[in-house]
């Protein structure tokens, strides 16, 4: 049975797992970027692929203040390490940390120590360092402490209050990434319906790879990789623990559980019932960014409603 | 003046190893050094993963830093604890009987006992809450008292601390922590367990419920994630299985406190706060605090909900009430201290503040509401400039100061710096009062880490020791 708890620790609770969703998510897209600029023939889109990231989570003027150009080199510090953007992965390991250490008392020693100790690794990384142990070591250690941590809360805290917010925040903040990611990835590898060359199957294996669905695309589908599945794979598939449908599903459970009449489980249903009704074709048609820009917002609305009525967010 | 050689706990006054030191002393000298220093980094690493950390207030950084944790313990037999232990009992037994007495019939002043203006005119006396019935007439729910020891057989009392005192969960961690790293050492020994504190503050939290509630609801109020002792409100809040708040999370309505939860409004019946009284509640003290529960005060006073400890403590651990401790043990209990206090000048008297003006090099100075080792001057370790300032300060606030004689606080061999070296200590028993006054056999020992010095706190660079009690 759920026992009641406070509306800030809830608060709090749903804040630290969607600070650790959302650096792994950043970590998922800064790798799959440093991935395919090492591609051939990035050419002359070199720098707007490292501008992108800079759109998604970070402020372009903060940026520019700061570092004389957009280099890989000074995407990657900007977005992974530095501490005064508050989008980097510091920040987001950091307030992840904070939120947890503020509702201590309703963590399993388990999930508590694992994220101190991720923000503790994370204070004594540098550029150098990450450098010299390869960036792709630095973001394959945030996935896998991200992992750690969604096991230690599933696999220790008592199917309670703490439990039920800490998975509405990783299924809330993974499905506006997963959204805002393949909105940009998607306008980036443009697919015009020609015939896709030898490097755009490297580019659209990596934005799967970035969802970790390389090899569900396999299993799924057979033959070449093409744009139009790669969506519906991450937008409508249900089996996809990354698709929009997948977390949304997820979070109508919960909200259901929680509180079947509330106004924000409606909302969620809605969201939910949008992505049950819709084809891909269909989407595609209508343009798949502008759809994506679309969940993005309903998405943000159900997350406000969530914090009304459980939170006394105002 | 140079303080001579202090009494050592282990060594005693270099004449052979005490007692109950006899067990450990023989393991410590079979035991390489490296041994100890590698135990040494492993327990910093427990510390900082369990995430042990307090914030000092007034460092540049603000960050979060680890007391320093010393691995050789500091242990007592039987027989002292029996001393340290009754007589820290008897202490707050003594206190409680004061509060409700001065908050009521104010007998005490009445028979001339106490300087009534010394206890009236008092910041820390709160005339809000006179004539206030609390449950079991307690006031003082938990308190931490400062003991400091100076030879075999002398122990004085240096502050009761009966407000919010700190420090539990060290004791409570430093003990899982010798426990996980030295396990040989408790099947060498049989030492007294501690790790009950937690149920036993619940216990006694429960105890002094406000009548005519059956299953109370205790809370654990923090002044946040902020607060320097956060760790200890969380870990204490987990441990007693109850919910850790902050002002905002709670409300008052219909004469009852609220928790907002995720669930609606539920009553509060006992809040342990770890709150100053001037920021408990802005509409009856510091209206700028943000910390605590607007209209708190008035529930407290229509008895429908317990605070511990009580609104009004502080006037009791005032450090110019501290005096009149003894007379309160035997105006109120009849009885003889068993713990000695330190002679105390008033600088607000003529006298006295003569006599300190001209002993600054022997004394030690404190602020009268200070705390915390902060803006106190030791004469023996001050320099001709840092006695200068206090001439000023006691010349323009008499009244804000007292001053008693630097006592040479015993040692305790200590690692630092990769060797065993004699460093001050003190103990902090923490002393329950619920249905009886009880306290757990043991406490937190802090340490002055630095050599010579005989400041232990925290904030002036202290560290902490596990204490053991061995039991016959």
């Amino acid at each position: 049975m759920l026992t009641a708890m406070l509306g800030r620790t809830a608060n709090n609770v749903y804040w630290m797992a969607r600070y650790v969703e959302r650096a792994e998510n950043l970590a998922r897209l800064l790798a799959s970027t440093y991935h395919m600029s090492l591609l051939p023939a990035a050419g002359s889109s070199d720098t707007s692929q490292w501008e992108a990231p800079l759109s998604l989570a970070g402020d372009r003027a903060d940026f520019l203040k700061r570092y004389s150009e957009i280099t890989p080199g000074t995407v990657l510090a900007y977005m992974a390490l530095d501490p005064e953007n508050s989008s980097s992965i510091r920040s987001c390991l950091r307030l992840a940390r904070e939120n947890a250490r503020a509702t201590r008392p309703e963590l399993t020693t388990e999930v508590w120590e694992g994220i101190n100790q991720t923000y503790l690794e994370m204070e004594s990384m540098s550029y150098s360092k990450m450098v010299d142990q390869g960036f792709r070591e630095f973001f394959d250690w945030v996935k896998e402490r991200s992992h750690l941590f969604r096991g230690a809360v599933y696999g220790t805290m008592r199917r309670g209050h703490a439990f039920t917010f800490s998975r509405l925040g990783t299924f809330i903040e993974r499905a506006d990434n997963t959204a805002r990611f393949l909105a940009l990835k998607w306008e980036l590898l443009a697919p015009s319906g020609r015939p896709l060359a030898a490097e755009d199957y490297y580019r659209w294996g990596a934005l799967l790879r970035a969802f970790s669905a390389f090899k569900a695309y396999r299993e799924v589908y057979s033959g070449i990789i093409e744009p139009r599945r790669v969506a519906e794979l991450l937008v409508l598939r249900r089996d996809m623990p990354r698709s929009l449908f997948a977390c949304s599903a997820e979070t109508v459970d919960i909200l259901r559980n929680l509180r079947s009449e509330a106004a924000c489980t409606r909302v969620a249903e809605q969201i939910h019932e949008r992505l049950q009704r819709n084809r891909i074709d269909g989407i595609l048609r209508s343009g798949l960014p502008r759809f994506l820009n679309g969940f993005v917002v309903r998405n943000n609305e159900l997350h406000g409603m969530i914090g009304q009525e459980f939170m006394l967010v105002l | 003046m140079k303080l001579g050689s202090a009494f050592d706990e282990m060594n005693g006054n270099r004449d052979g190893i005490r007692g109950a030191y006899r067990a450990y002393e023989e393991w410590l000298r079979g035991t390489p050094i490296e041994l100890l220093i590698e135990r040494h980094q492993q327990a910093d690493l427990i510390f900082r993963r369990l995430g042990i950390t307090f914030s000092v207030y007034g460092s540049e950084e603000g960050v979060e830093r680890l007391i320093p944790f010393d691995i050789i313990p500091r242990i007592l037999d039987p027989e002292e604890w029996r001393i340290v232990g009754s007589g820290v009992c008897q202490r707050v037994r003594a206190i409680n009987a004061f509060l409700d007495d001065i908050y009521h019939e104010q007998h005490i002043l009445k028979a001339g006992r106490i300087p009534a203006p010394l206890v009236l005119n008092n910041p820390s006396f709160r005339p809000e809450v006179l004539g206030l019935d609390l449950p079991r007439r307690t006031y003082v729910q938990v308190a931490g008292v400062d003991v400091v020891r100076v030879s075999a057989n002398e122990f004085y009392v240096l502050e009761d601390n009966v407000r919010v005192p700190s420090g539990v969960s060290y004791m409570l961690e430093n003990r899982e922590t010798m426990m996980r790293i030295f396990p040989e050492l408790f099947a060498l020994q049989s030492v007294a367990p501690v790790n009950h504190y937690p149920e036993l503050l619940l216990r006694t939290l429960r105890s002094t419920t406000p009548p005519g509630v059956s299953d109370p609801t205790v809370v654990v109020l923090t002044p946040g994630h902020f607060n320097s002792a956060y760790f200890e409100h969380a870990f204490l809040a987990m441990q007693m299985g109850v919910e850790l708040v902050e002002g905002q999370d709670l409300f008052v309505e219909d004469d009852t406190v609220f928790m907002r939860t995720t669930e609606g409004p539920r009553r509060v019946d006992v809040i342990y706060r770890r709150i100053d009284d001037d920021f408990i509640d802005p509409l009856a003290f510091d209206a700028g605090s943000l910390l605590g529960v607007p209209g708190l005060l008035s529930v407290v006073r229509n008895g429908r909900v317990a605070l511990a400890n009580a609104i009004g403590t502080g006037i009791a651990d005032d450090k110019a009430i501290y005096c009149f401790v003894p007379d309160m043990i035997d105006f109120y209990l009849g009885e003889k201290p068993i713990l000695n206090n330190v002679p105390t000048y008033r600088c607000s008297i003529d006298d006295d503040r003569a006599y300190v003006l001209d002993h600054l090099e022997e004394l030690v100075v404190k602020e009268v509401g200070g705390s915390g080792g902060y803006g106190m001057l030791v004469g023996p370790m001050s320099t001709a400039e840092d006695r200068y300032t206090f001439r000023q300060k006691i010349d323009a606030e008499p009244d804000n100061f007292i001053a008693q004689p630097t006592l040479n606080l015993s040692t305790c061999p200590t690692l630092v710096d990769g060797k065993i070296a004699p460093r001050h200590v003190d103990l902090r028993p923490y002393v329950l009062t619920g249905e009886t006054t009880q306290v757990v056999p043991g406490g937190l020992t802090r340490v002055a880490l630095r050599e010579g010095s005989l400041v232990v706190n925290s904030s002036q660079g202290g560290g902490t020791k596990d204490t053991w009690v061995l039991e016959c």
